[in-house]
């Protein structure tokens, strides 16, 4: 999705250190030799507890979360860590699952942003450093989403400001949906890469913490794997 | 039981939705979900689209008359084949009143044919039977409003109730009335008629009619709940199977083709990989292959795994909002295609964006690639005839469409139809 200029990590002191947890050995290494060079892999874990004790003991920037994992799936991991931890790290999720609940799910327990395992290696650096920003990863997919859950207004609302999206947010997702980059956002709404940046972190908020049942039905409706 | 005189235009319906995806037409098929002896009433229940439950009471009539019913079964058996597996085509039933009359009258006809040639238990025996038999028949039949669906209200809230559906409907307790009626008068009739015959073990044989009687009203009920529980635990059963599968293919199937995706490997293999992913995703969401061209995910979906066939490109679909998919939508998505298989031909990006959303002014669709994109003021001759047949496709049907490129850009074929003014 976003294909930007290696990093420029002069505000950060050394590099960006990073936790991978996921069940398959063959993917953490694959990801330890894409990501090895830019990042410090700091750890690694298969399941829920390992992720849990190990993120506690290393204090890594980013977490790099697969979704399904044995002992309760990632949304277990980063609310056990949340709970744990006084300064959570961030958390990206990434998983083969295209499946709306997996995705809400994960969203709503914390992670700050949602990718498949098909991105390319590039797409993901560049995603982790987003997300060491404190800013928000959407993937197309995950913009369809949330602009599929958040359709049509609602008669009554009991918090308007977090039950819908403003028409703004909105153009900006679609333009995420249509394949654009935060940069290609910027130049043709005319905004700054930090202005398409708080839309979407709004959005993430919104999607966070809105009360709006349709995101838990719309979830289950569109069941999939 | 009923002749080919019955219905045909609606047994003409039947025959091409029964006979559709088989080899060879058959007379009958036999049924392997409404079976009680060997599932021939049952699949000749379904052609005629009468309730199976009377045919198997006029078989068992006809055993009682003189054996003829024993005979008819088995010829039936002989001349019918074991159903494909798979989804059965829908039934259209007849309404209940002709199936019974039918019915009856048929079992009736056959009854004095064979009293004339001799075929026959005596008067005493066969005709309080039938005359009960036709009394259950009353109570149980399914007529039209009951049968479309193979098991009412099953799947919505547990196996239905057949108590609630034999009681729902119009005038229906005066039908289950007459019908308890008439097996009451049956057995009773019986009882006079062989009062010669019972004076000896009076009580063996009354408790043995009563017992009969009981059977003909409550049986066909147990018979039927017995079938909706079992076919409801099949359910569950195949529904917890595909999810374990689903599991497991996250775990192990789904990830290698994710792998080989991420790898070095060859264009044609990650876009076999991935054309692979898409349709194992398509089989676990349960998706059925018939309505797949029907639902709009469905449709967005087999469109870009026809143009992954052919281009070594990915196509990354997003589809926003629902709509029915007809002629109009229908020529959306083929001009989606064209666009996209002119991107993945042209643009030399290895990826290619669909996005399409449905709301309440119509249908919108976004084909984007990162590619080396063009001067639409300068068009090449090759892609202008393809660039014009999907603007005019649009046209036809009342939508629009454009193109925005610039060389070194990309492009972005925009198409919008809009909804369809009643």
């Amino acid at each position: 999705m976003t294909s930007q200029p290696p990093p420029i990590s002069s505000h950060l002191p050394g590099r960006t250190r990073l936790f991978l947890v996921d069940d398959h050995q063959l993917f953490r290494s694959g990801l330890r030799a894409e990501l090895g060079g830019e990042f410090e892999i700091v750890g690694d874990a298969g399941d829920v507890e390992g992720a849990v004790a190990g993120i506690a003991a290393t204090r890594p920037d980013v977490v790099l979360l697969d979704v399904h994992l044995p002992g309760g799936g990632g949304a277990a991991v980063v609310e056990a860590v949340t709970r744990r931890l006084a300064e959570p790290p961030h958390f990206l999720a990434i998983s083969v699952s295209d499946a709306p609940e997996d995705v809400i799910g994960v969203i709503r327990a914390g992670a700050r942003g949602y990718v498949t395992k098909t991105i390319t290696p590039t797409d993901l650096a560049s995603a982790i450093r987003r997300i060491r920003d404190g800013d928000a990863v959407f993937s197309p997919r995950l913009a369809g989403f949330v602009l599929d859950a958040f359709r049509g207004e609602l008669p009554t609302s009991i918090d308007p400001e977090l039950d819908q999206l403003t028409p703004r947010e909105r153009e900006v997702l679609r333009h995420i949906a249509r394949g654009f980059t935060y940069k290609e956002i910027g130049v043709r709404l005319h905004l700054s890469v930090k202005t398409v940046e708080t839309h979407v972190s709004a959005v993430l908020r919104k999607l966070q913490l809105s009360s709006r049942h349709e995101l838990t039905r719309w979830a289950m409706d569109r069941r999939m794997i | 039981m009923s002749g080919p005189g019955t219905g045909p235009a609606g047994v003409e319906h039947r025959r091409h939705a029964t006979f559709r995806g088989t080899a060879r037409p058959h007379l009958l098929v036999r049924s392997d979900t409404d079976r009680v002896i060997a599932g021939v009433a049952g699949g000749l229940g379904r052609r005629l689209g009468v309730d199976p439950l009377l045919l198997r009471l006029g078989f068992g009539v006809l055993v009682a008359a003189g054996g003829l019913g024993l005979a008819l079964y088995v010829a039936a058996w002989a001349l019918s084949v074991e159903p494909a597996p798979g989804a059965l085509p829908p039934v259209r039933w007849l309404p209940r009143e002709r199936q019974i009359a039918a019915t009856g009258c048929i079992v009736i006809g056959i009854l004095l044919i064979c009293r004339q040639i001799g075929l026959w238990f005596g008067d005493p025996v066969v005709w309080p039977l039938a005359l009960a038999a036709g009394g259950s028949g009353l109570i149980w039949s399914r007529g039209e409003e009951g049968g479309r669906r193979p098991w009412p209200g099953a799947g919505e809230h547990g196996p239905g109730n057949p108590l609630g559906m034999v009681i729902s409907g119009r005038g229906s307790a005066l039908r289950v009335g007459a019908g308890a009626l008439l097996v009451a008068a049956g057995m009773a009739a019986f009882l006079l008629a062989n009062r010669a015959l019972a004076s000896t073990k009076t009580t063996a044989l009354a408790v043995a009619v009563t017992i009969t009687g009981i059977g003909l009203i409550v049986g066909p009920w147990i018979a039927r709940l017995a079938r909706e529980t079992a076919e409801e635990r099949r359910r569950r059963v195949r529904s917890e199977e595909r999810a374990e599968i689903a599991a497991h293919l996250h775990d192990s199937v789904l990830h290698t083709l994710a792998l080989i995706q991420r790898s070095e490997a060859p264009a044609e293999i990650t876009s076999l990989a991935r054309r692979q992913e898409r349709e194992l995703r398509a089989w676990l969401s349960d998706r059925p292959a018939v309505e797949a061209e029907q639902d709009l995910r469905g449709a967005v979906d087999a469109l870009a795994s026809r143009v992954e066939e052919h281009h070594s490109v990915t196509v990354e679909t997003v589809v926003v909002g629902d709509i029915a998919v007809d002629d109009r939508v229908r020529a959306l998505l083929l001009a989606c295609q064209e666009a996209v298989t002119n991107a993945a031909r042209h643009s030399g990006s290895p990826q290619v964006s669909l996005y399409l959303e449905a709301d309440d002014d119509g249908v919108t669709a976004y084909v984007r690639d990162e590619g080396k994109g063009f001067d639409p003021g300068s068009i090449p001759a090759d892609r202008r005839g393809i660039a014009e047949s999907i603007v005019g496709r649009m046209r036809r049907f009342g939508g629009s469409a454009s193109v925005v490129s610039r060389p070194g850009e990309g492009t972005e074929v925009q198409l919008h139809l809009p909804r369809a003014r009643p």
